[in-house]
């Protein structure tokens, strides 16, 4: 569904967040304006620490006027009494299924592996992250991990999808079908007639979620569209967050039928920077840019994201986490700087 | 480990489990270093090939009967026959000894250049419950359930084996690795578990952290956990492991680990069979060699066991001549062999 858009103007929901969430959404904003983008922020300013699962609901709503959102992290407290997490809230009251994370090695950045180019297709609305819990007697805990055929199709789809219009070559199911038989059995099955039945000319792979993640430090370069249930789209989306760099560099988004919240592609919150003006913008403003090409606003993206490479393969302005010493702001201005140069 | 040393021979007897596929020729690697080295091991060799008794996977009385005698077995890689029984023979193994926690070191091998350099990682995984309860149902049509089982009996035997072991290898942390933000009870019994357990335990510093974060932190800097000893969950404890090993080698090939019980404890080695170069005098003894340090240095051998792994080790820094092929090198397994005995 598109979102709507008033006198060639649109309005988008900004969600800070916690932690670093603020300053680098701040980025953005700072980016959108000096170039003029026809985007209007309405900002919810909700803490993960201190609302209750209901406090989501002004972002819900927010979203669902909007359909388009920018996201940062909240923060989930630890202490089992309070609620859990928010940002699990909203996506399933979204339904906003499907999270995707681009990782991909950034010239300039120097790490281990070069030529990275992997993408995590990620189930985001049940699996592991269902919150069905009980202690059945003191000290016996059952949690439930929910699998269906259902939603295993339909992000089995998303990511066939996604494969076709970015010409990727192929989809690999990660799972665990060996030991969870009925459970990741049904995905990897789920993935595997999708692909054969729908997508021919996609080519359909599985991968054993250990082996994967061995796989993805010894030879990253082999993966291409990776599609998960919950979990391991996390473990998998920190393995690559690592290998190209930090969770500073990854963009990503979340969709479903009706709504799309963009947000970094490995959900770290950052509480230990936060309010340093060290955190590095990257991942949040990528995602902006993933966003501005959802909303029809390619050229705007092309040249955001265009600076923003630039500033960092010239490697004078960058943050610390990739190695440099600019602050926050000081890499944002740089990035101003050159499109106002362009 | 209670097991004495035969008093005419001053030996301890430990069962061996030569396993399949490339198992027999790594086996005679271990013992052939083993007499060369003078360890005080005589090996008593058992077959495992599974029978099944009403429906179930079952380990013959005879190996039964020598590793509960032993209380010590050293294994090679055992092939799981498809489509045949309901478990696994690693899995039978591990219920029918009650192996509760599988203790997985990674480790770099100085001189052999991979990716990563530097990495010494030590985790050590619940073994018998957790996301491998094995209940699972379809509820309806393309809705299935599975249970992931914490309790409070199995959680803590396995914490605390994470504790006695930080002060055996003497490292000053015990890492629980959970995600409870997600899975508050599940995970948080775990977590609470081991913030009871810290306790007894003055003198280690107990840290939890969230699987994310570990992941996230160990394949940027694995250097950052070398004081640490990691213990999580069944699921976390499979993956993290596997991801060690790609950090540490790039492969399973040289991983060691231990399966602990409260009585007998089984050391193997993590790679498969590989029926595709068996009985070619090609495979890497590394696996299985690190194994029985392991072994050594749980029966209180660590003399024996210092310096079986520096001449491993040494042999492999040495030159791609005394590295098989699995490194990139052109030794067999034999030469290799030969190349660790002339370093003890
Ligand atoms: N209390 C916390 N301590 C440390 N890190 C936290 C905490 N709360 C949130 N985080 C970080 O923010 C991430 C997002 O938190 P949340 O618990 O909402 O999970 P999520 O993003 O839905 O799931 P996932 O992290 O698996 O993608 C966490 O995984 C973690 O990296
Ligand atoms: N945008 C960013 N730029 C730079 N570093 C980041 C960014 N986002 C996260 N990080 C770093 O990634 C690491 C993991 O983040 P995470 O959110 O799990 O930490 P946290 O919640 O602050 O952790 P904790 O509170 O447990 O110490 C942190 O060291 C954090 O500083
Ligand atoms: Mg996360
Ligand atoms: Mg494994």
């Amino acid at each position: 569904l598109l979102p709507k858009k008033y006198g060639g103007r649109y309005t988008v929901t900004l969600i800070p967040g916690d932690g670093v969430g603020k300053e680098v959404t701040d980025s953005v904003v700072s980016i959108f304006k000096s170039e003029n983008v026809p985007v209007d922020w309405e900002t919810v300013e909700i803490s993960g620490n201190l609302e209750s699962q209901e406090g989501v609901q002004k972002a819900v709503e927010s979203l669902k006027r909007n359909k388009v959102g920018l996201k940062g992290i909240w923060h989930t407290p630890m202490d089992q009494t309070g609620h859990g997490s928010l940002n699990v809230a909203l996506r399933k009251q979204l339904d906003i299924f499907a999270n995707v994370a681009l990782f991909k090695s950034v010239p300039g950045v120097k790490t281990r592996h070069s030529n990275v180019d992997l993408v995590v297709i990620r189930e985001n609305t049940e699996g592991e992250y269902s919150g069905l819990e009980h202690e059945s007697v003191p000290g016996v805990v059952e949690s439930l991990k929910i699998m269906t055929k259902v939603k295993s199709d339909r992000i089995g789809r998303f990511a066939f999808d996604f494969a076709l219009k970015n010409n990727r070559k192929s989809v690999c199911a990660v799972h665990k079908a060996n030991i969870m038989k009925l459970g990741d059995g049904l995905f990897r099955n789920c993935i595997n007639e999708v692909g054969a039945k729908e997508y021919p000319e996609i080519e359909v792979k599985n991968i054993i979620v250990d082996n994967a993640s061995m796989q993805a430090v010894a030879k990253p370069q082999q993966f291409d569209v990776l599609v998960t249930p919950n979990l391991y789209g996390s473990i998998l989306g920190n393995i690559g967050a690592a290998l190209i760099g930090g969770p500073g560099l990854v963009p990503g988004a979340n969709f479903g039928r009706e709504f799309a919240v963009f947000e970094p592609g490995s959900r770290h919150v950052g509480m230990d920077i936060k309010g340093q003006n060290v955190a590095n913008p990257t991942a949040m403003i990528l995602s902006s840019a993933l966003m501005l090409r959802h909303l029809g606003l390619a050229a705007y993206a092309e040249r955001i994201s265009k600076a923003t490479y630039d500033v960092i393969a010239e490697g004078k302005a960058t943050t610390q986490d990739i190695g440099g010493s600019s602050s926050t702001t000081e890499f944002t201005k740089a990035i101003i700087d050159k499109l106002k140069a362009f | 480990y209670t097991g004495k040393a035969d008093p005419a021979t001053g030996k301890y007897t430990v069962s061996f489990i030569e396993g399949d596929g490339v198992g027999p020729e790594i086996s005679k690697a271990v013992k052939d270093i083993f007499v060369a080295a003078k360890a005080p091991i005589q090996w008593e060799t058992c077959d495992v090939s599974p029978l099944f008794i009403n429906g179930l996977t079952t380990i013959p009385q005879p190996a039964q009967d020598s590793i509960n005698k032993n209380l010590i077995a050293l294994k090679g890689p055992l092939a799981t026959p498809i489509g045949k029984g309901h478990r696994s023979l690693n899995l039978t193994l591990r219920k029918t000894f009650g192996l509760f926690a599988n203790v997985r070191p990674a480790k770099s091998v100085e001189g052999y250049k991979t990716a990563y350099d530097n990495v010494d990682l030590v985790l050590i995984r619940e073994n018998t419950e957790g996301e491998y309860s094995g209940i699972e149902h379809v509820i309806v049509p393309g809705v299935v359930q599975s249970i992931k089982l914490i309790t409070q009996d199995a959680s803590e035997r396995v914490i605390r084996y994470a504790f006695e072991y930080a002060r055996a290898v003497e490292r000053p942390k015990v890492m629980v690795v959970h995600k409870s933000t997600i899975q508050r009870l599940a995970d948080g019994l775990f977590v609470k578990v081991a913030q009871d357990l810290a306790k007894e335990y003055p003198d280690i510093e107990l840290q939890t952290e969230i699987l994310d974060k570990t992941v996230l932190n160990v394949v940027k800097d694995p250097a950052q956990y070398k004081d640490v000893v990691a213990v999580c969950p069944n699921l976390y404890g499979d993956i993290l492991s596997d991801l060690n090993s790609g950090l540490s080698a790039g492969s399973l090939g040289l991983t060691p680990s231990a399966n602990i019980g409260h009585q007998v404890s089984i050391f193997e080695a993590v790679h498969g069979s590989a029926p595709d170069i068996a009985g070619q005098n090609k495979a890497n003894p590394t696996a299985l060699l690190l194994s029985s340090v392991m072994m050594l240095n749980h029966m209180g051998l660590t003399e024996h066991a210092d310096k079986i792994e520096k001449a491993v080790f040494t042999a492999i820094a040495s030159s791609p001549e005394n590295r098989t092929a699995d490194l990139g090198g052109s030794a067999s397994t034999s030469s290799f062999a030969e190349a660790v005995i002339s370093r003890l």
